[in-house]
């Protein structure tokens, strides 16, 4: 859980956040490469999902089971919804949903990792 | 902010609209996750907290639909959840502040919802903010 797909995912979906927030302030929509973003977040995010079922394959447990799986199945979806979302509205506010939808990963792969690891946050 | 000509008049459910929603959505999702799992799991450690978000997700979850629906019921349902919203989050923000003791949990609500980075607080202004700005 605190491999390098956490921090992976949380750095690509900054980036793609700022290229959001570009589009938006250009008054454009989301386009092709926002897309391809949100799968590149969502592989990373999976990326991350795996890591962590190794680990409990492993042995491991996460220290507050019920809050870790609802944050992990929460994640899993979001890159998804922002895409359906995204082509819902093909304006500039398209452009924000994907923005504000990639602060939101972030913060949920901060508390994923806080709530594996309560003992030592 | 200066383009209301590109905002159908009247659909709450367009443009920044969905923005909004999409926010709501996630605010459902969340408080609904951690309101049910507080109630199964531990809901004897702070039952009012518990309780408290239960209500706020299905305010949540009401105010969603109601701004996708975005005919005149969704306006007037989505007005009723701001509305409450608003009030919920200023009244148990400040008990939360007053009265620590009845709050060994938090809620979204509590401190005005800081744990959120403030958006419950900022979220029934915007929604309110909309809904009058997409009144005729």
């Amino acid at each position: 859980m605190n491999g390098p797909f956490g921090t992976l995912a949380i750095v690509l979906s900054l980036v793609l956040a700022a290229w959001s927030g570009v589009a938006a302030l250009r008054n454009r929509p989301p386009d092709r490469t926002h897309l391809v973003g949100l799968a590149v977040v969502e592989a990373a995010v999976l990326a991350l999902t795996v890591t962590t079922l190794v680990a409990i394959g492993g042995g491991s447990s996460p220290a507050e089971a019920g809050t870790f799986w609802g944050y992990l199945v929460t994640l899993l979806c979001l890159p998804p919804l922002a895409a359906v979302l995204a082509r819902m509205e093909p304006t500039r506010w398209g452009s924000v949903i994907v923005l504000v939808i990639c602060l939101v990963v972030p913060v949920l792969v901060v508390r994923l990792q806080q709530t594996w690891s309560v003992g030592s946050v | 902010m200066s383009e209301p000509a590109t905002t159908a008049s009247g659909a709450t459910n367009r443009g920044p609209g969905r923005v909004l929603i999409a926010v709501y959505l996630l605010f459902a999702i969340a408080a609904t996750s951690r309101a049910g799992f507080q109630l199964v799991t531990k809901y004897d450690e702070a039952p009012l907290a518990y309780l408290l978000s239960a209500l706020a997700a299905v305010i949540y979850i009401v105010a969603t639909v109601g701004l996708a629906r975005a005919g005149r019921a969704g306006r007037r349902l989505a007005l009723a959840c701001c509305a409450i919203e608003l009030v919920g989050v200023l009244a148990v923000g400040t008990a939360s502040l007053l009265v620590p003791s009845a709050f060994p949990d938090d809620t979204v609500w509590s401190r005005f919802g800081a744990g959120y980075g403030y958006v419950p607080l900022v979220l029934p202004v915007l929604g309110l903010v909309w809904l009058r700005r997409t009144a005729r």
